[in-house]
């Protein structure tokens, strides 16, 4: 390098190039006077960052506490409870108010996480409980929340018990509900069915005959958004259940790895390969995304008769295909497996999502007297009102309210009496498992796996 | 090698900017590029979730990324890609540049055109090519994005799409450079459009050529939001280049310390790849291309 630099200043005409005249400055009294200045703006500058950096954090003593929410359409619902909050006397009596911090959805794992490593930590947050909670609570960074609950009627009374359950690590509480209960269910398009005179199937017999009849009518059975893996997802974590029962999750999700081998995995990886031989999801899929809309188009304009989605598919096709949604959208359980030990009463989804406290909250008092407010009947009418279905236990009485009450009482008595409530895998487990879970899912769908293949890689994941 | 004596004063540093002016400069760069860089480094001997202090684990996560299958199948992805975007890119841009550096009025008109694409943001175009790929709804409604070669190519093709009028614009200024009379001087040898394009244009251009190569390289090593809106990392893990494999690694296990092990190899291999491509095509030396005339 040395003979080629040489050469390419010898023949240039400029002489001395950039680092001969910074070397000929450095002994300059100009120099000196200038860097002071120089120095003095560096100062000014990681001063005012570390300032910034400090500023609003917990732990600073000040009385407005941050609170981060996934945002979606649902926020406004949490909006509404901040700005009640902020005028109540629990805010005065705690001396604090609340900021609410809406993030986008996409981002929002990754922004807490990063967040929760920082200075501006949140001091209240929302989550998915289970595994999406326990890197914070290892850290010692969450509060808990056991004796508060139990200390307090409303808060102990309010929920529904499965569902308290479901935002607790080792039986300790750090999770407070706050939205509505996301079972997943099978969706179906009415006019469709009637078309071909075919009924909502109960079993996977039932499914397969309703898959045949429908591809000779040319219509795709299922539609499904497999750009994005955690529609796919959805599809084993039922026929898991319905084949094995939910103590073959539960075993995973308790951290023993080897449960992946469970003869229910390997037989619910087949079903799946089987359907999509059989093009139940189309030739397509692998391209389709939920979250842009095409999935549920698909299926709103009739060109897949059913959709495997959570619950918040009713407000999607509200939203974007009305007509759809309030005349041909039918629903009903996930069918069992022959030979299969699950009961068709069990859900899988999401039980709800939940508020949690930062152990370096600024302000507690006002934290917890915040997360109360989410026990009370006006937050669930407001939920109740989006759509949603509330996880209080005063719930049953509010549904008469929704905007399509015969949906609302399925869902909420679908959970109520669901033997089982088994939390979507991805957000069950650590991400670190997650991640990859995700991966071998897709490559399963995808055709770059076999059945096989796919239990012996997931028995992997630790 | 004729090191005289610099000169620390006088004619050759009269009127040169003061050195001072490059502190800001070179302290964005010490903030912003080198103490990240030193501090992925180190975090690539711990292991970190995030929260909390990073736990020092020497060289686990190097040892994990050298035994990694998806590493061996990101990095050979990662080539792949480099080099198929190199030759789509390459090819397209010389040929757009080398026409669009004639002066008439229409080529300014249309260079202006071709460069628009340049200007928009990566995320833009990706989104607008995921919704143009869509299969119900798009303009080519086949199952491109969620098949393994579809997928790819889509990649190679949307950055193609971006980046060709940057590299047209390098070798439309190249392209200017070379001087008339050699064209001149071939036309009275009676050497056709064909000819003068290989004998004068082609080797004259060696080392814009090289300038955009590197560019090209290093930028294709990088190559990440498109990988993250089109396919995210896939059908399965068919398009997960290594920059894709290191966001995943970190924000979406919250293994910050392997992808911090990702992130290092990513800036040894960049570095490494871009002073062989220097060294092998002599570019370094800064011979001028007119020697010889």
């Amino acid at each position: 390098m040395e003979s080629i630099n040489g050469r390419s200043n010898g023949g240039r005409p400029t002489g001395a190039g950039p680092g001969g005249s910074a070397g000929g400055s450095l002994g300059g009294r100009a120099f000196s006077r200038r860097w002071v200045l120089g120095a003095g703006a560096t100062t000014l500058l990681t001063t005012g960052l570390t300032a910034c950096g400090s500023d609003d954090g917990p732990g600073g003593g000040g009385g407005t506490i941050d609170a981060f929410v996934y945002g979606d359409d649902a926020v406004k619902v949490q909006q509404t409870a901040v700005e009640r909050f902020n005028k109540s006397a629990a805010s005065k009596s705690a001396k604090g108010t609340v900021k609410l911090v809406k993030v986008p959805g996409a981002d929002y794992t990754s922004k807490l996480r990063t967040a929760m490593g920082s200075p501006s930590a949140p001091d209240v947050f929302f989550n998915w409980g289970g595994g999406s909670i326990r890197a914070y609570q290892e850290a010692k960074q969450l509060v808990d929340l056991t004796d508060t609950i139990a200390g307090d009627p409303v808060l102990k009374s309010g929920f529904l018990p499965a569902v308290l359950a479901a935002g607790a690590l080792g039986g300790r509480n750090y999770g407070i509900p706050m939205r509505g209960m996301q079972p997943v269910i099978l969706f179906y398009n009415k006019s469709v069915f009637a078309e071909h005179k075919l009924q909502p199937p109960t079993t996977w017999a039932e499914l397969k005959d309703v898959n045949a009849k429908l591809k000779a009518a040319k219509i795709t059975p299922f539609a499904l958004g497999g750009a994005d893996t955690w529609t796919e997802l959805m599809w084993l974590e039922y026929l898991v259940d319905r084949i094995g029962g939910p103590e073959v999750f539960a075993k995973i999700q308790g951290g023993d790895a080897s449960a992946w081998g469970d003869p229910a995995v390997l037989k619910a990886a087949e079903r799946v390969k089987e359907l999509i031989d059989d093009g139940a999801f189309g030739s397509k899929f692998s391209s389709v995304s939920y979250v842009n809309g095409g999935a549920p188009a698909v299926f709103a304009k009739g060109k897949a008769a059913m959709h495997l989605m959570g619950s918040w598919e009713y407000s999607t096709q509200l939203g974007k295909f009305p007509s759809f949604a309030k005349n041909d959208l039918g629903w009903c359980p996930f069918p069992t497996v022959e030979g299969g030990t699950g009961d068709i009463r069990n859900v899988v989804g999401n039980p709800t999502n939940y508020w949690s406290v930062n152990a370096r909250a600024g302000n507690k008092d006002a934290a917890i007297a915040f997360l109360k407010d989410c026990a009370s009947e006006t937050y669930a009418k407001a939920l109740v009102a989006n759509g949603d279905i509330p996880t209080t236990s005063n719930a049953a009485k509010l549904l008469d309210a929704s905007p399509n009450p015969e949906f609302a009482k399925f869902q909420y008595e679908m959970v109520e009496k669901a033997p089982a409530f088994t939390l979507s895998w991805d957000q069950a487990v650590d991400a670190d498992i997650a991640t990859p879970m995700l991966t071998e899912i897709n490559k399963l769908f995808v055709g770059k796996s076999s059945p096989s293949a796919f239990v012996s890689a997931l028995k992997e994941l630790k | 090698m004729p090191q005289g004596p610099r000169k620390r004063s006088g004619a050759a540093t009269a009127g040169r900017p003061h050195a001072v002016w490059a502190l800001p400069g070179v302290l964005f760069f010490a903030f912003f590029a080198v103490v990240p860089m030193g501090l992925a480094f180190y975090l690539s001997f711990t292991s970190w979730d995030g929260l909390g202090d990073p736990t020092p684990v020497g060289l686990d996560n190097w040892r994990k990324l050298i035994d990694d299958d998806r590493m061996i199948q990101s990095l050979w992805l990662t080539v792949l890609l480099t080099a198929a975007s190199w030759v789509f890119q390459t090819v397209i841009a010389l040929l757009l540049g080398v026409w669009a550096a004639g002066r008439q009025r229409n080529r300014a008109v249309l260079s202006a055109i071709f460069f628009v694409p340049f200007l928009l943001s990566s995320t833009a175009i990706a989104l607008l090519f995921y919704a143009l790929l869509d299969p119900n709804f798009g303009i080519i409604r086949e199952n491109i994005l969620g098949s393994s070669g579809g997928a790819f190519l889509a990649i190679v093709f949307v950055g193609g799409w971006q980046f060709i009028p940057f590299h047209t614009l390098i070798y439309q200024g190249g392209a200017r450079q070379i001087p008339e009379v050699l064209y001149q001087a071939a036309a009275i040898d009676g050497a056709g459009r064909y000819r003068q394009f290989f004998s004068i244009t082609l080797p004259q251009l060696r080392h814009t050529i090289t300038t955009s190569t590197v560019l090209m390289v290093v930028g294709s090593l990088t190559y990440f939001e498109t990988v993250l809106i089109l396919t995210k990392g896939g059908p399965g893990t068919d398009t997960a280049i290594l920059p894709y494999l290191m966001y995943e690694a970190g924000f979406k296990s919250y293994d910050f310390g392997y992808a911090s092990a990702i992130a290092s190899f990513l800036v040894l291999v960049a570095t490494g790849l871009s002073l062989i491509l220097v060294r092998l095509t002599g570019f370094g030396g800064m011979r001028s291309t007119r020697e010889g005339m």
